[in-house]
C-alpha cells in the first residue's frame, strides 16, 4: 500500500511539473492525464483499506477524463488550425 | 369609511350633524361638488379641444372658430357648463342661507362625510362646517363667481384655450369653497393651496408669453413663503390642542391659552404670515400687481373678490386666537394700514388700468386687515363682501374697456397698449353702460354715502377709534396713528379712482380717429353681470348700517328694516372673541381720537371723499394727458411712485441676488467641487485597484496553472499544519 501511494505521489508530481514547465499544449494535456491517473492509483490503493468506494470513484474519474480528452483535443486541434502551432506562450489574448 | 359620490349627494341630515338647533342643511356637499364636476367636464372638453387643434395644426391649418360648420362643440359646451354649475351652487347656497335665517343657530353645524386621514391620535375629517361666517363667504363666492363666469363667456369668447380656461376657473371655485367651508385648518389649508395652484395656472394662462408665465411663477413662489407660516401655525395648534378642527380649538382656546401669552402670539403671527402671502400684504404683496398678467375676469375673481380675501377670512375665522393676542392683533392692524397706505400711493401714478386696480385691491385688503386687527371681525368681513362687489365690478368694467380697446387696436393693427389709460380717454361716448357702472363702483370704493363702500369702510375707521380708545387698549398711540393713516388712505383712494375714471372715460379721445370707429359697448353677456354688481355695490352696504348712523339722516332716518344686520348675524361666530376682548379691554370708546362721534365722523368722511372726488375730477380733467408713446418719463417723487417705491428692485438686491449667489456657490463649490469630487475620487480608487488586479491577468496558461498550484499548496499547508 505504501508503495502504491509513493508511486502515485511521484506520478502526480511529475504530472504537475510537466503542466507548469512544458509549453507544448499536447504535452501539458498528457501531463494532466498523468495527474488524473496518479489520483486514480491513490484511490485504488485507499480502497483496499476503506472499502469499494474508491474504486467506484476511479470509474467516475475515467469517464470525466475521457470526456475531457475529447473536448481538450478538439480545442487543441482547432487552435492548431488557426495558429499552426500548439505552443501555449502564443495564446495570451484572453486577458483584461 | 370610504368616500362615495352618493354620500356627498345625500342630504346631510342623514349623516351625523353636530350642533344645529333646527337648522337642516340642504345638499351642502353638492355646493362644493358641482364646481368640481364642472372642472371634470370642462377638463375633458379641454383635452379633446387640444387634440383637435393639434390635428388641425398637423394638417397645416388651425382650428377654425368661425368656420362654415360653426364653432366646435368643445368650444361652445363650456359656456353652458362653466356658469351653469355655479348657478346651481349659488341657488343651493341661497337655500341653505334662507334656512339658516329662519332658525337661531348658536353652534356651527359640522357635516362629517368621511375620515380623510387618521394616524395615531391625529385625525382629519372630510367635513364641512356651516355657520354664519361660512354662509356669508359661500354666498359671496358663489354669486360673484357666477357673475364673473358669465362675463367670461363674452370676454374669452375668441380665445383658443376657452375650455381650459373654464376648467381652471371651476376648479378654483371648488377649492375656494373648500377653503371657506372646511371644518378644520387642515381642510382650509387644502383649499388654501388649491386656490394658489389655480391662481398660478390662471395668471400664466397665456403661458406662451414668457413674462406672463414668470408672473405666475412669482405668485406661486411668494405664496409658498406665506404657506410656511400657515403650516407652522398649524403645528403649534396641533401640539397645543391635539386637533385641527375649528370647534374644539375655539372652545378650548380661552382656557388653554393665556391672554397675551407667547404661544398664542406665535400662532397668530405665523397665521398672519400665511395671510400676508395669500392676501398680498407687506412684505409679500409684490406678486399681486404682477398677477394682472392673467385674463381680466381672473383678476376680478381671484385677485380681487375671492382668493386674496382668504387671509381676512382666516383671521376672522380664528378671531378667538387673535383676540387673545394683543401683539398679534396690533401687528395685523399695523401691517394692514401700512399696506393700505403704501399701495394707495403707488396707485396714484400707475398708468396701466389694471395695475391701478391691483394696487387698489392691495390697499383695500389692508383696510380689511385693519378691521380684523382691531377686533372688528364683522366689519372686516363686511368690507370683504362690499369690496368683492365693487372691486369685481371695477375689474370687469376695466375688462370691458380693455376688450373694446383691444378690438379697436386689432382692427387697425396698432401695437399700442390696450391697457394703458394714457391711450384711452373719452370712452364714455362709446361704452356708456360701462361708464355708469364704473362710476357706481368708484363712488363705492371712495366711500361716498350711500354706496356700499361708505358703510363698510367707515365702520372700520370707526372701529379703530373705538378699539384704540377703549379703557385698557394695549397701544393707544399706535391706534391713533393707524386711524389717521386709514383716513389719509381713504382720501388717496378717492383721488386715484377718480383719476382712473377721468383718464379712461372723460376728456378727449386719445385712441386715434381710425381706432375710435371700432370702439363699441360690450355685449349683453358682459354688461348684465356688470349691472348686477353695480346694484350690489350701490345697495350692498345697507345690510350693516350702524345703529347710531341708522337714526340719523344717513341711515334714512330709520327707514331701513335692519340695523347692524351682518354684525348680529356673525355674532355667534365672533362671540367668543368679543367675550375675550370685553374681559381684557373693558368699555369701547364712543368718540374718535380728536373728538366727535360715529355719526359726525361718518358725515366728515363722506364729505371728504365726495369733495376729493369732485375736486380731483376737475383737476385731473384739466391735465394734458398724452398717449403712452409720446408721454415723458415721470420725474422726482412721481418717478419713485411710478416705480412702486423700488420695492421689487429692493427685494431683488436684498433677497433674490444673494439667494442666487448662494445657490451658485452651493452649485459650483459644494456640489460640483466637494460632493462630485468625493464621488469621482471613489471612482478613481476603484479604477486604480482594478488596474493593479489586472497585472495578474497575463493570459498565459502556465502562469494561471502555477498560481493555481501555489494556491492549492497554501490551502493544503494551512489545513495540514
Amino acid at each position: 500500500m505504501n508503495g502504491a501511494l509513493i508511486v502515485s505521489s511521484i506520478l502526480f508530481v511529475i504530472g504537475t511539473f510537466g503542466v507548469l514547465v512544458r509549453r507544448n499544449a499536447i504535452i501539458m494535456f498528457l501531463c494532466i492525464e498523468l495527474q488524473l491517473n496518479a489520483v486514480n492509483l491513490a484511490f485504488v490503493a485507499f480502497s483496499r483499506m476503506w472499502g469499494i468506494d474508491g474504486q467506484v470513484f476511479v470509474f467516475f474519474v475515467m469517464t470525466v477524463a475521457a470526456a475531457e480528452a475529447a473536448v481538450g483535443l478538439a480545442i487543441i486541434i482547432s487552435i492548431f488550425r488557426h495558429y499552426e502551432t500548439v505552443n501555449v506562450d502564443n495564446f495570451n489574448l484572453l486577458k483584461w | 369609511m370610504y368616500p362615495t359620490l352618493s354620500m356627498l349627494l345625500t342630504q346631510a341630515a342623514e349623516h351625523e350633524a353636530v350642533g344645529g338647533g333646527g337648522f337642516e342643511p340642504f345638499f351642502p356637499g353638492l355646493i362644493v361638488l358641482l364646481p368640481l364636476l364642472g372642472f371634470a367636464v370642462n377638463g375633458v372638453l379641454a383635452l379633446m379641444h387640444a387634440s383637435r387643434s393639434a390635428r388641425a395644426v398637423r394638417a397645416g391649418g388651425e382650428l377654425e372658430l368661425n368656420g362654415p360648420h360653426g364653432r366646435p362643440a368643445t368650444h361652445t359646451l363650456p359656456s353652458l357648463v362653466g356658469p351653469g354649475v355655479l348657478l346651481i351652487s349659488f341657488i343651493l347656497a341661497a337655500v341653505n342661507f334662507t334656512r339658516m335665517l329662519g332658525v337661531e343657530l348658536h353652534e356651527p353645524v359640522v357635516i362629517h362625510y368621511w375620515t380623510w386621514m387618521s394616524t395615531g391620535t391625529f385625525e382629519v375629517a372630510a367635513a364641512l362646517q356651516l355657520d354664519q361666517l361660512s354662509m356669508v363667504m359661500m354666498m359671496v363666492v358663489t354669486l360673484v363667481s357666477f357673475l364673473i363666469h358669465v362675463f367670461s363667456v363674452g370676454y374669452m369668447r375668441d380665445d383658443p384655450g376657452y375650455p381650459r380656461y373654464f376648467a381652471y376657473l371651476n376648479l378654483f371655485v371648488f377649492f375656494m369653497l373648500v377653503l371657506v367651508m372646511g371644518s378644520s385648518y387642515a381642510l382650509m389649508f387644502v383649499g388654501w393651496e388649491g386656490v394658489g395652484l389655480c391662481s398660478y395656472l390662471l395668471i400664466g394662462f397665456w403661458f406662451s408669453d414668457r413674462e406672463k408665465a414668470d408672473a405666475g411663477k412669482k405668485a406661486f413662489v411668494v405664496n409658498r413663503i406665506g404657506d410656511f407660516g400657515f403650516l407652522v401655525a398649524m403645528f403649534f395648534l396641533y401640539v397645543t390642542f391635539g386637533t385641527l378642527d375649528f370647534v374644539p380649538i375655539f372652545e378650548g382656546a380661552s382656557h388653554e391659552l393665556v391672554y397675551g401669552g407667547g404661544l398664542v402670539t406665535a400662532i397668530t403671527l405665523f397665521f398672519f404670515m400665511g395671510a400676508t402671502g395669500k392676501s398680498a400684504q407687506i412684505p409679500l404683496y409684490i406678486w399681486l400687481p404682477d398677477a394682472m398678467a392673467g385674463p381680466t375676469p381672473v383678476s376680478a375673481l381671484i385677485h380681487a373678490a375671492t382668493m386674496v380675501t382668504a387671509g381676512v377670512y382666516l383671521v376672522a375665522r380664528s378671531s378667538v386666537l387673535f383676540a387673545l393676542s394683543p401683539v398679534g392683533s396690533a401687528t395685523v392692524a399695523t401691517v394692514g394700514v401700512l399696506t393700505a397706505l403704501l399701495a394707495a400711493t403707488i396707485a396714484l401714478k400707475q398708468n396701466d388700468i389694471k395695475k391701478v386696480l391691483a394696487y387698489s385691491t392691495v390697499s383695500q385688503l389692508g383696510y380689511m386687515f385693519v378691521g380684523v386687527g382691531v377686533g372688528a371681525y364683522a366689519a372686516g368681513i363686511f368690507h370683504l363682501m362690499t369690496h368683492a362687489f365693487f372691486k369685481a365690478l371695477l375689474f370687469l368694467g376695466s375688462g370691458a374697456v380693455i376688450h373694446s380697446m383691444h378690438h379697436a387696436l386689432h382692427h387697425t393693427h396698432s401695437h399700442a397698449d390696450a391697457q394703458d389709460m394714457r391711450n384711452m380717454g373719452g370712452l364714455r361716448k362709446y361704452l356708456p353702460i360701462t361708464w355708469i357702472v364704473m362710476w357706481v363702483a368708484t363712488l363705492a370704493i371712495s366711500g361716498v354715502w350711500p354706496f356700499a363702500g361708505f358703510f363698510s369702510k367707515d365702520e372700520i375707521i370707526w372701529q379703530i377709534a373705538a378699539f384704540g380708545g377703549s379703557e385698557h387698549a394695549p397701544y393707544p398711540a399706535l391706534y391713533t396713528f393707524i386711524w389717521v393713516l386709514a383716513l389719509v388712505t381713504a382720501m388717496l383712494t378717492a383721488f386715484y379712482m377718480t383719476r382712473l375714471m377721468v383718464m379712461t372715460f372723460h376728456g378727449s379721445n386719445r385712441t386715434g380717429d381710425e381706432e375710435s370707429h371700432h370702439l363699441h359697448e360690450a355685449p349683453p353677456v358682459m354688461w348684465v353681470p356688470l349691472a348686477v354688481l353695480a346694484v350690489l355695490s350701490a345697495f350692498g352696504g345697507w345690510i350693516n348700517v350702524p345703529e347710531a348712523v341708522q337714526e340719523s339722516l344717513m341711515g334714512f332716518n330709520g327707514v331701513l328694516p335692519m340695523t347692524e344686520w351682518l354684525h348680529e348675524w356673525l355674532h355667534p361666530v365672533t362671540a367668543a372673541a368679543m367675550a375675550v376682548q370685553e374681559a381684557n379691554l373693558g368699555e369701547m370708546s364712543h368718540s374718535a381720537p380728536f373728538g366727535g362721534g360715529e355719526v359726525a365722523w361718518g358725515l366728515i368722511s363722506t364729505l371728504l371723499a365726495l369733495g376729493i372726488v369732485v375736486v380731483s375730477f376737475r383737476v385731473v380733467g384739466r391735465w394734458d394727458v398724452k398717449p403712452a408713446d409720446q408721454d415723458a418719463e415721470p420725474t422726482g417723487f412721481a418717478r419713485v411712485l411710478y416705480n412702486k417705491w423700488y420695492v421689487d428692485e429692493l427685494y431683488d438686491a436684498v433677497i433674490v441676488r444673494p439667494l442666487v449667489g448662494a445657490s451658485r456657490f452651493c452649485w459650483r463649490v459644494i456640489d460640483a467641487g466637494v460632493i462630485d469630487g468625493v464621488v469621482n475620487a471613489v471612482g478613481y480608487v476603484a479604477r486604480g485597484l482594478g488596474w493593479f488586479g489586472s497585472l495578474f491577468q497575463t493570459g498565459t496558461v502556465n502562469t494561471y496553472a502555477f498560481i493555481l498550484s501555489l494556491g492549492v499548496l497554501v490551502i493544503l499547508g494551512a489545513v495540514l499544519f
